[in-house]
């Protein structure tokens, strides 16, 4: 019997037209959704409460699956640490002769730079408070890169908190519910890190595509970058605090410089979860925009003199007299994290400022 | 010959088990596991159970499925909200609309076939989250996700051997 002569053959008809039907009405949906969501924001009131609600459920879930893997690695490393008891043993002690010497350095830094607050009167950042957490999923498409955390609200944690490991930066809060957050590393498509050049001050911004290495874009100036240069983060925009190790500028095989990740060098199985919060965060931004600024009062003597035409003669020297004037004060009290003054002298600092 | 006797296909055996054994191998493959310093590839499983319902038959209910799986895979891997649906959804419906075109076919056809939906669905990928992000996605990243996804194609062939011939209707 030939396929036409079926005689179940007319059925296929009208099942397929309503087959075809529920597609399109189901990829008209999947399109209006994509299109309603709004992930693009990273705003917890934006994070939605379907995502929060999967997100309380992935991570116990998550977290009891990864056990015995975790379990199975510990055990290794213990049997591993057993064996190579020696050569370990080893290379510590030669890595604690060499950190010795830069203990003496760090000594003598810390006591110069506490002088130098002291003389200057800078306002330093108060020290950042902490929560730890575990890793318990991990997405690594091109698409997406984000983490679940298991540790959420009920330890302090907010929507744009830094996350790091023990090497370095790995992204920030996203999403956080109670017990679970996500973190978005600095690989994901949508991730932008306000960054810098340690060695020149040159500002850029880190931005992901996916892969392993994201891209620094933004860069500025003359030789901004050269290979093996040390990116922290800069704290523009006041989401990051200033000098978090990010990791290792390299020339990408397109050309383009891109970060060697300092988090990549080991696992990222537990992290850190800096509770930052900087003084944009901690304004209250609302009650400020209420409050009108007075008018000035003519030929009041506190008004500052307009700028005159000719430029200053010396550049260098608001730096080293900030409390002199009043608008060179409010520059130091506004920066988040002054870096050490012994390692980069007062007279570099405004030029790789503003690159 | 009568239609008495038909059993029709049950939907939790076509659908229904290989969506939760798709949910289950996506959500082990997103556990922090690493072996020798290197961490687990990131197949799209979801996509030979795509292939493969579309090739089977056609359904009211599958695409329903497909739409479940993709807005899983999207809170899992923190995409936006209904971009995994798209992706699954568009390959869904080039292989329904060619299903004839496949009847047949030898299985290094039927891969190349899958291969293109694949390919279908991570260009769609690559286009939506571009528009989203406004950034472009690297390529060698959705060159291995297309890679570790086109090795599964066995598992579609499975599927498809299994369940062909189940429904009198299509064969």
């Amino acid at each position: 019997m030939s396929l036409r002569d079926n005689p179940l053959g007319e059925l296929r008809v009208p099942l397929t037209w309503t087959a075809g039907i529920v597609f399109i009405v189901v990829l008209i949906a999947s399109v209006a959704i994509l299109l309603s969501d709004r992930r693009e924001a990273f705003d917890t009131d934006d994070y939605g409460r379907p995502r929060t609600l999967s997100d309380k459920v992935m991570a116990p879930v998550g977290d009891a699956l990864s056990t015995p893997g975790r379990l199975t690695g510990q055990g290794v490393d213990g049997i591993r640490g057993y064996f190579f008891a020696v050569s370990e043993n080893r290379r510590l002690k030669a890595e604690v002769k060499d950190l010795r010497q830069w203990r003496d350095v760090a000594i003598a830094l810390r006591d110069t730079n506490e002088r130098y607050r002291a003389v200057l009167g800078l306002k330093t950042d108060p020290p950042i408070p902490m929560a730890s957490a575990r890793i318990v999923t991990d997405s690594r498409g091109p698409f997406a890169n984000s983490r679940l955390a298991n540790a959420g609200i009920e330890a302090g944690i907010k929507a744009g908190n830094p996350v790091m490991s023990e090497n370095g930066l790995v992204g920030r809060v996203v999403g956080v519910s109670e017990g679970v957050s996500r973190v978005l590393l600095l690989t994901d498509v949508a991730s932008r890190t306000p960054v810098m050049i340690d060695r020149t001050n040159s500002r850029a911004i880190l931005t992901g595509d996916g892969g392993p290495n994201p891209k620094l874009e933004y860069l500025r100036g003359q030789d901004p970058v050269k290979s093996g240069d040390r990116v922290l983060t800069s704290g523009d925009g006041g989401v990051f605090p200033r000098g978090l190790p990010v990791g290792i500028a390299v020339k990408g095989l397109d050309g383009r410089w891109r970060v060697v990740l300092a988090s990549d060098k080991a696992a990222v199985d537990y992290v850190r979860i800096l509770l930052f919060e900087d003084f944009t965060q901690v304004a209250n931004r609302a009650g400020l925009e209420q409050h009108t600024v007075p008018p000035p009062t003519p030929g009041a003597s506190t008004l500052p003199p307009p700028e005159p035409a000719s430029p200053a003669p010396a550049a260098a020297a608001p730096a080293t007299s900030g409390p002199a004037t009043p608008s060179a004060k409010a520059s130091t009290t506004a920066s988040p994290a002054p870096r050490s003054p012994a390692a980069k002298p007062p007279a570099k600092a405004p030029a790789g400022a503003a690159p | 010959m009568s239609s008495g006797g038909v059993q029709p296909l049950a939907p939790w055996r076509w659908l229904g088990v290989p969506l939760v054994q798709v949910m289950i191998a996506t959500f082990v493959f997103a556990l922090p596991f690493r072996f020798w310093g290197m961490s687990l590839p990131e197949p799209v499983f979801a996509l030979p159970v795509v292939f493969a319902w579309a090739v089977i038959r056609p359904s009211m209910l599958a695409p329903l499925g497909v739409m479940t799986m993709g807005v899983y895979l999207d809170f899992l891997w923190g995409t936006p909200t209904g971009l995994w649906a798209v992706c699954l959804l568009l390959p869904y419906g080039l292989v329904l609309g060619g299903r004839a075109m496949l009847a047949g076919q030898s299985r290094l056809i039927m891969w190349a076939w899958y291969s293109a939906a694949s390919a279908l669905a991570l260009g769609a990928g690559y286009l939506f989250t571009m528009l989203n992000a406004q950034n472009a996605p690297d390529p060698i990243s959705v060159g291995w996700q297309f890679l570790a996804t086109v090795v599964l194609y066995p598992f579609a062939d499975r599927l498809i051997d299994l369940f062909e011939d189940a429904d009198v209707r299509f064969r």
